[in-house]
């Protein structure tokens, strides 16, 4: 199909050349490579989950040794001769102690023994324990268990095959990524934020222009805003009371003379003209020299600021807290003056010309921080916690005066499980506080949703925002352009979190951290000069452009294009890592290279004027199997490109496309979608807020969770009796395995109104196809019991008396058993508790109490016992869990919905012989009204009804990929309607139908085929609630709220407004009052206090006049006595002056 | 059409509708954007201003009413009901479909099933597979009544996959083997001590299937070959399973037919002469190949309706524009090609004569009811 395309372009450019261009008649004839088998052996390496895997990879390989290595001595405060080296650091295989016995662990254990799937943390120590002794080395010691990726480099899952992995328990199709947590699993999301170390210019509140660097080294982290107020500029920084002028921070370091600032901006009299204001400020404040401008900042330096231990003044300052990713080498503050008249530039450029603002939405200037970053700030902070605490501990004891026994500092390490709580807790409630880098974060985890099979894809692609939700704004909601091929455009929830919760696309990789020391070399090898060997003139001379590494500046290059060009060339040939980008800014006259982490990235095919790099025999040998992914990275086929560096790059998205000045070719163009979005058939023929919808509904849709779906323990799973895989596939659904764990059913569905039980997207449903088991689902619950230790006593294990009706499916060991059915109100577990926890007693002395367990389901629902698990906590408890399944059959209320966000209720089930048939004797499985089209435009819906029309009647499963048409991924509707025709049905899908219930047939054709509908996890037994009489609150005796609690429906206040301008008092009386909370009450009509009866005597007495003279009965709601009470205790009186008594 | 006045109108020949009204009473045309005149006309003085009756006569019913058997086998039927309406038509499907009786597993006993099948798909799987027996023979059983040899089958399934041969197996539904005796399971009771009775099971056979004569060389079967389960190694499947008598209204796992339907004759009408090139064009357009080419002599080829019956109304020839005035696909509103696909209970033809009983005695329900 592409060849035909490629034709066609072709013949139109020899149209446009008139046929005489020779060059290009001489050409060899292009022809479309068809590039998807890329796809796989990317994913193989890289995408969607791979870059959590990488991330943690980096951690534990890299930035684990280099925390350790930072932080490597401790020593004793009093004596430095008693100290602790760490000597290297690494981390184990995962595995666990009990009773002193290493165990190794798998997943799945830890999944079913709630148990946290970590490894241990080894260091080699250095140590000496005082001057009078010698160095000792202690190797392998244990300093704390990290949790484990799923499918890292340290996962005992990592490299195994299909079959290992289904000895282990594991879903071969489960991506990995996640952390198991105290047997929940847990992902760390990806956290969206502005990139550090890079000046962004932008307006703040009041419309001032600011440029503002948010500083990040191993050591700080601290914002610095220069910003223009007022014609004059200042400096805004944490660490002064209020904000300084700039020219004064400049003089503070070094450069005094007012000319070197105006020379290093520029040689433009504009820069100069805006600057001046804050040269006459300076000016008129009265500092001319450093040491004035110091001590005037250092009147202005807040005096808490004494962190770091040692106290340099303002230098100290302007050292380590201002821009302190810029390095100060021997007080020589050359780079930082540079670095700040580039930003001062650039926010005058700015001023001068509002386009140079820069855009915070843009993804360029957006990092990932990914779940390796976020577990490294963890571990370095509890990494140094623990450090403190060795130190502490140390030093206590040697300040005792007399010790009684030799201080060994290495004991000190295992004394407390810092590390391991310290991960632990974070992980398992999400709560980042670090307090180091007064960081407080909230929400960093999240349960893998379990739901469906692409639910769980779905968390771990997701990217929480940096904005809080509650935001009323639309610029960061707004889909940017920039997002092309890194983020999903589809895929991003609806309500509040619209637009900021993104996820990845399906060929978004995010870079981890780079050695910069090698790229800077190379730099300079490149012809970078120097920035120390550059006058302030020289900085800025119109023929060069700055080269700046990470926000740092390197120096300056005079053929930038060439410069940027060789660096590509390495990069290509793999001299320079895969992900570090440059990117020429011609505005700026800068050259931007990055290799910090948290970028986003994706891959492209390099092209040469025009001319795709990867030829037809590149991807047979990558069929062939001689190839994989990284042979045509190593090769300079393929390269990566980041968000900035595509800017420099002219993109083709087809081979055909490409002209002259094209520099890369796009891979497949349905790669712009992400995982959930990539299951939709045809989304390019929808409306784009449907696509949006499926993405959400998508992730409740009932199907295959995964392959172990039958061996896990989640306390809440739905299941499809009989998935199927879609008739109209995606290439996306093949790369993830949705053909494999489905979530849903190829129903046939007609296009017609029936029954007036279609109405609002309500759909009506075959009873006989219900019979055969379409959407039929399985629910099964969990639930746990537990038997309990005490100090002395625990709950006993006892055989249930067989005689009693409701124990029935329990067994000798008190426990339901497999296989069993339960019903409402079943006992499904019965121990002994002793009654008196703290007894000391002897053991046959003891008393005990039976206490069983009721299962709670709906009633007349029969559900099943499934599995018994028995388990052990961390304290040695043991733990019962019990599988509850239960299986229904879809009914009346139950939601389903299409993949192209058509949701819609069962209206009504009707009997077959009811439902219209086509000539053949088929007969839908579901009707759907066609209203639901016009106004939703699901066109793709009714192309995925043709292709799988065609799909079955030809037996070959048809396509629908995303923007699929042309390269041949997707079928096109007259292809699809051509094989329609060959098997006798009308091309346009429609059939002739009789109406099953006269018999005649119907006065329309029926568009009528196979649609894959899902079955949504909401169905209304979970939701149905009613009740008569039931359960009151206890305070206000009203009844209860809330269908988990048998509560009542509430007659609310709008209720209530209608029923009074209805005018039925007696059933606001009836409703408010009656069948609330109606209360007789003895008022006083002297005092008009409430008072009581004295049921012994039969009196009413009123206990504030004393006496029962003037007493009266009248019904009040107990709430209002209740607040009269609450009023009284509170010295309010309220008194109750009754009108006809 | 022109204006005439009524006094040129022809005369009417009694009995005879013009041929417009004709066309619309006997055909439903189907053109490309709707299928009109699908509607039957049934009442007797719908034509009485012309002076036609309309009512229908036995005597004409029965001249008329024909019905040929084009198939028959032992699952498949497809026979023509000629000169019957759409409603009598579609009653004989919706008997079909929901109201002719068989038998099917209802009730299952486990025993024992460690298969990756959960007990209730299990159950629901069994009872959707079709029982070889004549329902005839037995009687429903309604709720108060104890499961006997009248209204019960049972059959037993005991399939192991055996731990040593490492390998999965499959359990058939030819696997089910049927207990003539009735259930071997023993009701659980309090009072077990008078061991010299038969002890109670859930069925209360009083004689062996196998005796009664339908059954005595021929046993009861299911239909063999549908997949049940699958068991891995060490894995067992025991149970019994209970058949019942039920009608397809109550589940679709007691209909007789996996589908009964009907569709109308079609017949295609050649409105001009087509001839030469746009003959083979229509010829062509066909997937089905309803058309024919005609050799007319001197070169001129004609196309000609040859296999009108087989048209599916894909309109593909009429598709185009101006090809609707050239071709006119009609469907023949009392010539019904009926198609039965029998599960297997009872024999296609068993099941059409069975549902024309139900008919007459739901109609007699309503004559005695009436009268």
């Amino acid at each position: 199909m592409g060849v035909s395309g490629d034709s066609a372009v072709l013949y139109d450019n020899l149209q446009r050349t008139g046929g005489v261009d020779k060059q290009f008649l001489a050409a060899p004839v292009k022809s479309a490579v068809d590039k998807f088998q890329l796809l796989p052996e990317f994913l193989k390496v890289r995408g969607l989950v791979k870059q959590h895997l990488e991330s943690f990879n980096y951690f534990i390989r890299t930035d684990i040794k280099k925390i350790v290595q930072a932080n490597n001595h401790v020593a004793s405060r009093f004596d430095p001769s008693v100290y602790i080296r760490y000597t290297d650091v690494w981390v184990g295989r995962p595995s666990e102690v009990v009773d002193g016995v290493t165990d190794s662990l798998s997943p799945q254990k830890c999944r079913l023994g709630d148990n946290t799937y970590a490894a241990p943390i080894f260091v080699n120590i250095e140590y000496c324990n005082g001057s009078d002794s010698r160095m000792m080395m202690k190797k392998e010691v244990v300093i704390g268990r990290m949790p484990i990726m799923l499918r890292s480099l340290s996962c005992v899952l990592h490299g195994k095959d299909e079959d290992e992995l289904a000895k282990l328990g594991e879903c071969p199709l489960d991506p990995g990524g996640y952390f198991v947590v105290k047997g929940n699993e847990k992902v760390i999301l990806i956290q969206e934020q502005l990139s550090k170390n890079r000046i962004i210019i932008d307006s703040d509140k009041k419309g001032c222009i600011q440029a503002s660097v948010m500083s990040s080294t191993a050591i700080t982290k601290s914002k610095t805003i220069i910003r223009m107020e007022k014609e004059k500029i200042y400096l805004v920084l944490n660490a002064f009371t209020s904000k300084v002028p700039i020219m004064l921070v400049l003089k503070a370091m070094g450069m005094e003379t007012d000319q070197e600032v105006v020379q290093m901006l520029g040689r433009d009299p504009q820069y100069a003209t805006l600057l001046l204001p804050s040269i006459e400020e300076c000016a008129s404040i009265g500092v001319y020299t450093q040491q004035e401008a110091l001590d005037f900042l250092e009147k202005k330096r807040k005096k808490s600021m004494s962190r770091f231990g040692k106290d340099d003044g303002a230098l100290g300052v302007l050292r380590d807290i201002f821009i302190p990713n810029i390095p100060v080498r021997e007080n020589n503050f050359y780079l930082k003056c540079v670095y700040v008249v580039v930003m001062m530039r650039r926010m005058m450029d700015a001023i001068l010309n509002e386009d140079a603002m820069d855009d915070k939405d843009y993804v360029g200037n957006k990092r990932l921080e990914l779940s390796g970053q976020l577990l490294a700030l963890l571990f370095e902070d509890l990494f140094k916690s623990l450090n403190d605490m060795i130190k502490l501990t140390v030093d206590k004891s040697l300040s005792k005066a007399s010790r009684t026994s030799r201080l060994d500092i290495s004991q000190h390490i295992l004394k407390d499980d810092i590390i391991t709580k310290g991960l632990e807790r974070s992980l398992s409630t999400g709560n980042w506080d670090v307090h180091r880098f007064r960081m407080h974060r909230r929400g960093i985890t999240q349960i893998v949703t379990r739901l469906s099979f692409i639910g769980a894809f779905g968390s771990m692609t997701k990217i929480s925002p940096q904005f809080e939700k509650s935001r009323k704004v639309s610029g960061p909601r707004a889909l940017q352009p920039s997002q092309w091929g890194m983020l999903c455009p589809c895929d991003t929830p609806e309500g509040e979190a619209c637009g900021l919760v993104k996820n990845l696309a399906l060929m978004t990789h995010v870079t981890t951290d780079e050695e910069e020391g090698p790229i800077i070399s190379l730099c300079y090898c490149l012809g970078v000069e120097d920035l120390y060997l550059l006058s302030g003139e020289e900085l800025h001379s119109p023929d060069s452009f700055l080269v700046i590494l990470n926000g740092l500046i390197l120096g300056k290059h005079r053929t930038p294009q060439l410069f940027a060009l060789g660096m590509r060339k390495l990069r290509r040939a793999g001299k320079v890592g895969d992900f570090v980008s440059i990117y020429v800014h011609e505005k700026q006259r800068c050259v931007y290279i990055a290799s910090d982490g948290g970028r986003v990235c994706r891959p492209l095919v390099i092209a040469d004027n025009g001319v795709s790099r990867i030829k037809h025999h590149h991807m047979k040998e990558l069929k062939d199997g001689v190839r994989n992914f990284d042979s045509f990275l190593r090769e300079g086929l393929l390269e990566y490109l980041d968000v900035n560096e595509e800017n420099n790059a002219l993109i083709a998205l087809y081979e055909g496309e490409a002209t002259y000045e094209t520099t890369h070719i796009e891979i497949e163009p349905f790669t712009i979608l992400g995982a959930c979005a990539g299951l939709i058939p045809y989304p390019h023929h929808n409306q784009s807020p449907r696509n949006t919808y499926q993405c959400a509904m998508g992730k409740q849709a009932m199907g295959n969770i995964a392959h172990n779906q039958l061996c896990r323990m989640d306390t809440l799973i739905y299941l499809l009796v009989y998935p199927q895989r879609p008739l109209l596939t995606t290439r996306t659904i093949e790369l993830i395995g949705y053909d494999k764990l489905g979530a849903g059913q190829n129903a046939t569905v007609a296009v017609m109104s029936y029954s007036g039980y279609d109405i609002e997207d309500a759909i009506v449903m075959n009873k006989s196809s219900l019979d055969r088991g379409f959407g039929r689902c399985i629910v099964m619950k969990k639930m746990s019991a537990m038997y309990q230790k005490y100090d002395h006593v625990c709950d006993k294990i006892v055989s249930p008396r067989k005689s009693q009706h409701d124990s029935e499916i329990l067994d000798n060991d008190g426990l339901a058993s497999p296989g069993e059915i339960i019903r409402h109100l079943d006992i499904y577990l019965q121990k002994e508790c002793p009654l008196d926890p703290k007894a000391k007693s002897h053991p046959s002395q003891i008393q005990y109490r039976t206490s069983k367990q009721t299962y709670k389901g709906a009633e007349g629902e029969p559900a099943v016992v499934d599995r018994v698990a028995l388990c052990s906590d961390k304290n040695q408890n043991l733990i019962v869990k019990f599988m509850i399944r239960h299986t229904r059959r879809p009914e009346v209320g139950d939601k389903f919905s299409s993949r192209h966000g058509q949701k819609g209720v069962c209206g009504t089930i009707i009997q077959q012989e009811d439902f219209p048939f086509s000539e053949r004797g088929i007969c839908p499985d579901l009707i759907m009204n066609p209203h639901g089209f016009p106004s939703r435009m699901t066109v793709g819906k009714m192309i995925e009804l043709l292709g799988s029309k065609a799909g079955v009647s030809c037996g070959k499963f048809h396509y629908g990929s995303a923007f699929g048409e042309p390269s041949g991924h997707a079928h096109k509707v007259e292809d699809i309607s051509e094989t329609l025709v060959k098997h006798g049905f009308c091309y346009n899908g429609k059939d002739f139908l009789y109406s099953g219930i006269t018999g005649t047939p119907l006065q329309a054709y029926i568009f009528m085929g196979p649609i894959y509908y899902q079955k949504l996890k909401h169905m209304v037994l979970d939701k149905m609630h009613a009740r008569g009489m039931g359960p009151r609150q206890l305070i206000t005796r009203q009844p209860t709220e809330g269908r988990s609690r048998n509560g009542g429906l509430r007659v609310g206040e709008m209720e209530r407004d209608c029923l009074i301008a209805y005018g039925t008092s007696n059933l606001i009386y009836e409703r408010l009052m009656i069948s609330s909370d109606p209360f007789e009450v003895q008022v006083c009509r002297e005092c008009g206090l409430l008072g009581y009866i004295n049921y012994k005597t039969k009196t009413r007495m009123c206990s504030t006049c004393k006496n029962g003279d003037n007493i009266s009965a009248m019904k009040l709601p107990y709430a209002c006595k209740l607040l009269f009470q609450e009023l009284q205790s509170m010295n309010i009186v309220p008194r109750l002056q009754l009108a006809d008594s | 059409m022109p204006k005439v006045p009524l006094w040129d109108l022809p005369e009417l020949p009694q009995n005879h509708l013009p041929p417009h009204l004709q066309l619309q009473k006997t055909r439903v045309s189907c053109n490309n954007d709707a299928p009109t005149n699908t509607e039957s006309i049934i009442y007797s003085g719908a034509y009485a201003a012309m002076g036609v009756d309309n009512s229908l006569r036995l005597g004409e019913f029965r001249k008329n009413f024909k019905v040929n058997v084009m198939k028959l086998n032992e699952e498949d039927m497809e026979f023509d009901l000629i000169g019957i309406d759409a409603s009598i038509a579609n009653a004989f499907r919706r008997i079909l479909i929901s109201e002719l009786p068989t038998m099917a597993i209802e009730k299952v006993l486990v025993a024992n099933s460690s298969s990756v099948v959960q007990d209730e798909v299990l159950a629901h799987r069994l009872g959707l597979i079709p029982i070889k027996v004549d329902p005839r023979l037995f009687e429903y059983m309604s709720e108060n009544d104890v499961p006997n040899e009248k209204n019960t089958i049972v059959f037993k399934l005991h399939f192991k996959c055996e731990r040593k041969s490492g390998e999965r197996r499959t359990v058939y539904s030819h696997d089910l083997e049927w207990l003539p005796f009735g259930s071997e399971y023993v009701l659980r009771t309090e009072n077990s001590s008078d061991s010299t009775s038969k002890p109670k099971t859930y069925t209360s056979f009083n004689s062996s299937q196998e005796t009664l004569p339908e059954f005595s060389n021929n046993p009861i079967s299911v239909t063999p070959g549908i997949i049940i389960s699958k068991l891995g190694p060490g894995q067992e499947i025991e149970l019994e399973a209970h058949a019942v008598k039920g009608v397809g209204k109550t589940h679709a796992k007691w209909s007789p037919v996996a589908t009964a339907w009907y569709r109308m004759l079609s017949e295609v009408v050649l409105l001009q002469d087509i001839e030469d090139e746009d003959a083979q064009k229509l010829v062509n357009k066909c997937p089905v190949n309803v058309f024919d080419i005609e050799d007319m002599g001197k070169g001129v080829k004609r196309a000609t309706v040859a296999r009108p019956r087989d048209c599916t109304l894909c309109r593909e020839c009429i598709r185009e524009p101006g090809w609707e005035e050239k071709v006119a696909l009609r469907r023949v509103k009392d010539h019904f090609i009926f198609t039965i696909e029998s599960t297997g209970a009872l024999p296609p033809e068993v099941l059409f004569t069975e549902a024309v009983k139900i008919l007459e005695d739901k109609c007699e329900r309503v004559i005695t009811e009436l009268s």
